[in-house]
C-alpha cells in the first residue's frame, strides 16, 4: 500500500506513533515521553519525523528510531525519514498528566519539578525522595540516583518495605 | 611531464580549525573518561555504585558520540564518531590528561570524577550560550546529565571524606596526587583564545575560580584538605596538544584492538 500525501497526512503520522511504545518503558508511547517533536510532510521529501534522545548516551534511541520507521512502513509510509535535534533538551516536563498516570501504574514513581535551582553543584542528600508509586507513601529514600535505565533511579519505601523505581527529572 | 622533485622544504604545517581541535577535546575528554568508568563495570565495591558507575560511563560516551560526529561533520574528510575514536593515535588525542590516568582505587575514582565534574558544570553551563548554536544546544543537553553526575561524585566526596579514617585518608591522598592535573583544565592556548573571542566557547582562566570556589565548599564540608595553592596553568605541552602520560597508549591498545582488528566489521 502506497500512501498518497494529503493534507490529513500528518495526523495519520501522528496516530501511528501513538502506538509506538518506549523500549524501556513499554506503557508509555514515544509520543507521551516527548521523544517525537514534530513530524513534517513535504510532497518531494515525504515524511519526517523529528525526534529527540531522552539522554545523550540512551541506548534505546535506536532501536526506536527503527521502531518508528517500521510501524510508518507498516501502515503505508514507506519512505519516511527520522531526524534527530537537541534543541530544545529533552526535559520530564513534556510527560502529560495521563502520562505520569500510567507510569505510576506500572509501578515506577513519575519525574516531580525539576530541581535546577540552587547553584551548579547540588548534592544528593539536598534531593526529596518521591511518594511511593504501591502505596503513597511519603516515608521513602533514593538509594541510588541511577538504576536499570538511564532515566530511571531506585528508592525504598519503609511503609510498605518495598523498592521502587523513579523517573528522575530532568 | 615529469612529476616535480620532492621538496626539500617542509610543508608548513596547516593551522587548525580552532573548532574541530576543541570538538575533539569537548569529545575526547568524554570518551576517555567514560572507558575509565567503564573499567569499573562488574567490579564495582557495591552493586549499586557498578550501576551508577556505568550510567555515568554511558551517559559521558554518548555525549562524545555527539561531539566527535560535530568534529567529523566539520572535518569533511568522511570521518565520522566511530573512526575518530577507533583509528586515531595517542597523540591525535586531545583529552586532558586528568581523564587518563588509571581509575585506581575507588576513592581515587571518585575524586576524579568530582574534579572533572565541577569543571563539566562550569563549563556546560558556560557553553550554553555559546555563539554557535548547535554546540550551545548540546551543551544545555549535556549539563542536565552533568548536574547529577556531580550530585553522585559531590556526594561520594562528603562520605568518603567525612567518613572512615581509611576512607578519608583515601580519598585526601588521591586529591593530593590528582591536583596537579587540574591546571591543564584551565590552560588556554590559540584554540581557546581564538573561539572566546569569537564568543564560540568561555574564557577559560575565567572559568578557574568559580571551579576553584564549587571544588573547596564541598572538600570542606568533606573535612578534606584543598591542596595548597591554585594549580597554575601549565606551562609545558600538555594532553590538548596531544601529549599525553604513558597511560593513554595502553587504554587506546584495550578500547581500540577490536575495531582494528576487523575494520569495517558490523554486526
Amino acid at each position: 500500500m502506497i500512501r498518497v500525501l494529503g493534507a490529513t497526512t500528518r495526523d495519520e503520522v501522528l496516530a501511528v506513533l501513538d502506538t509506538v511504545m518506549d523500549p524501556e518503558v513499554p506503557v508509555l508511547s514515544v509520543r507521551e515521553l516527548g521523544i517525537v517533536r514534530d513530524v513534517l510532510v513535504d510532497d518531494r521529501d515525504g515524511v519526517t519525523v523529528v525526534v529527540t534522545p531522552t539522554y545523550s548516551g540512551c541506548p534505546a534511541i535506536q532501536v526506536i528510531e527503527h521502531d518508528i520507521l517500521a510501524a510508518l512502513e507498516h501502515a503505508g509510509f514507506a519512505n519516511a525519514k527520522v531526524r534527530t535535534t537537541y534543541s530544545p533538551p529533552w526535559t520530564t516536563d513534556w510527560i502529560p498528566e495521563s502520562a505520569r498516570a500510567k507510569l505510576k501504574a506500572y509501578g515506577i514513581a513519575p519525574p516531580g519539578h525539576r530541581d535546577d535551582g540552587g547553584g551548579l553543584v547540588q548534592l544528593l542528600r539536598a534531593r526529596q525522595a518521591p511518594p511511593c508509586p504501591y502505596c503513597d507513601s511519603r516515608e521513602t529514600e533514593i538509594r541510588s540516583e541511577f538504576g536499570s535505565t538511564a532515566c530511571k533511579s531506585v528508592c525504598w519505601c519503609r511503609s510498605c518495605r518495598q523498592p521502587f523505581e523513579e523517573f528522575k527529572a530532568i | 611531464m615529469t612529476s616535480p622533485a620532492p621538496s626539500i622544504v617542509p610543508v608548513p604545517r596547516q593551522k587548525p580549525n580552532a573548532l574541530f581541535e576543541y570538538l575533539l577535546r569537548l569529545g575526547d575528554d568524554r570518551l576517555i573518561l567514560g572507558h575509565r568508568l567503564s573499567e569499573w563495570c562488574g567490579h564495582g565495591p557495591i552493586l549499586e555504585e557498578d550501576i551508577a558507575l556505568a550510567n555515568v560511563s554511558l551517559d559521558l560516551l554518548g555525549q562524545a558520540t555527539i561531539f566527535l560526529r560535530m568534529a567529523g561533520e566539520l572535518e569533511g574528510q568522511g570521518r565520522n564518531e566511530d573512526a575518530l575514536a577507533y583509528f586515531r593515535d595517542a597523540v591525535e588525542f586531545r583529552n586532558c590528561q586528568l581523564v587518563e590516568l588509571p581509575k585506581g582505587d575507588f576513592a581515587f575514582t571518585i575524586a576524579r570524577q568530582f574534579l572533572f565534574d565541577v569543571y563539566d558544570v562550569v563549563l556546560l553551563d558556560a557553553l550554553a550560550s555559546s555563539a554557535n548554536s548547535q554546540l550551545a544546544a548540546v551543551a544545555a543537553k549535556s549539563l542536565k546529565e552533568a548536574r547529577y553526575h556531580v550530585r553522585h561524585s559531590g556526594e561520594w566526596m562528603l562520605k568518603l571524606g567525612d567518613g572512615t579514617d581509611e576512607s578519608h585518608r583515601r580519598v585526601q591522598t588521591a586529591l593530593d596526587s590528582l591536583w596537579r592535573f587540574t591546571a591543564e583544565l584551565f590552560a588556554a592556548d590559540d584554540v581557546d583564545s581564538e573561539l572566546s573571542a569569537s564568543g564560540v566557547a568561555p574564557d577559560l582562566a575565567s572559568l578557574q575560580p568559580k571551579w576553584e570556589s564549587l571544588v573547596r565548599e564541598v572538600l570542606d564540608r568533606a573535612t578534606l584538605t584543598t591542596p595548597a595553592g591554585l594549580p597554575r596553568p601549565a606551562r609545558t605541552r600538555g594532553g590538548r596538544s596531544g601529549a599525553h602520560t604513558e597511560h593513554l597508549g595502553h587504554l587506546l591498545a584495550e578500547m581500540q584492538i577490536v575495531a582494528r582488528s576487523h575494520p569495517g566489521a558490523t554486526w
